[in-house]
């Protein structure tokens, strides 16, 4: 476990190439009228200006499941919009969640050839060791993971065929 | 080459699978780090980790004056979403086939 413990506590990088504009990425990422149709189920709410807060609501369904409305909360450091934005991050609905405290996490979207663009999130997760394994999903990483690494595969999937994974699973 | 092939070929090597489960115990590393597993060479983790960077499954940030080498699990992510989830869907639409079939010769 102390080899767990050592790729716990380091900063993570995920990366996706994606068939779109850094502006419609920047959109999916920051629009919830988008950022409800990927990933876990919720909305993200940004004010994007430094100083700005940031929000991760959960949906009703979830709420109803003992869930508490606000899932994740941070502050938006800096918007330079559609290629990057930093952001602090905290998740809410555990206890020793909420004691780690935030996190910087950094969205890079650059422009590729082709009319692809890359997605790159950093989550600096030092001495945060169960944030982390919320966002890493270690366990399962040659099953691809969960995490960030749903979260993007998910956003590319949305992007591409205008629908995310699973979604006609219900 | 498709993005699938890339990751696929990168996979296919044993010293490449290698490289990634060193960044799965611990992330983050510098190629120094790398190669100083056994009997690996400089020139041989730069060309793997060459290959492994092609596929993204190894994204690579500067911090300072050292070049740290992250495990991207996305790729592998995005082929377990398009393959091993399609033949999980299948196996399952074949069992309601069967279950539809079987029904119907019993009634």
């Amino acid at each position: 476990m102390t080899t767990d413990t050592e790729t716990l506590v380091t900063t993570q990088v995920y990366r996706v190439y994606i068939k779109a504009t850094p502006e419609a990425i920047w959109d999916a990422i920051t629009d919830p009228a988008w950022n409800r149709r990927f990933g876990y189920p919720g909305t993200m709410e940004y004010d994007l200006r430094p100083g700005g807060s940031f929000r991760a609501i959960a949906p009703p369904e979830m709420q109803a499941m003992t869930m508490p409305e606000k899932l994740a909360d941070g502050e938006v450091v800096e918007a330079d919009p559609p290629r990057r934005l930093v952001q602090t991050w905290r998740f809410l609905f555990d206890p020793d969640l909420v004691a780690e405290g935030f996190r910087r996490l950094t969205w890079e979207i650059e422009e590729d050839d082709g009319g692809i663009s890359s997605l790159t999130v950093t989550h600096d997760l030092e001495n945060a060791p169960k944030t982390a394994a919320q966002v890493a999903s270690v366990a399962h990483i040659y099953q691809g993971g969960g995490g960030w690494a749903l979260v993007l595969s998910d956003l590319k999937s949305l992007l591409e065929t205008g629908s995310p994974m699973g979604s006609d699973q219900g | 080459m498709t993005d699938d092939d890339r990751v696929f070929k990168a996979l296919a090597d044993p010293t490449r699978r290698f490289l990634l489960d060193r960044l799965f115990e611990r992330d983050g590393r510098t190629l120094t780090e790398l190669e100083s597993g056994p009997e690996m060479t400089r020139f041989g983790v730069m060309k793997h980790l060459r290959v492994l960077e092609e596929a993204s499954l190894v994204v690579t940030r500067r911090s300072g004056r050292e070049k740290l080498h992250f495990l991207n699990p996305v790729p592998i992510r995005l082929i377990h979403d398009r393959w091993i989830d399609k033949y999980r869907e299948r196996q399952v639409s074949a069992l309601a086939e069967l279950k539809n079939e079987l029904e119907e010769e019993m009634a």
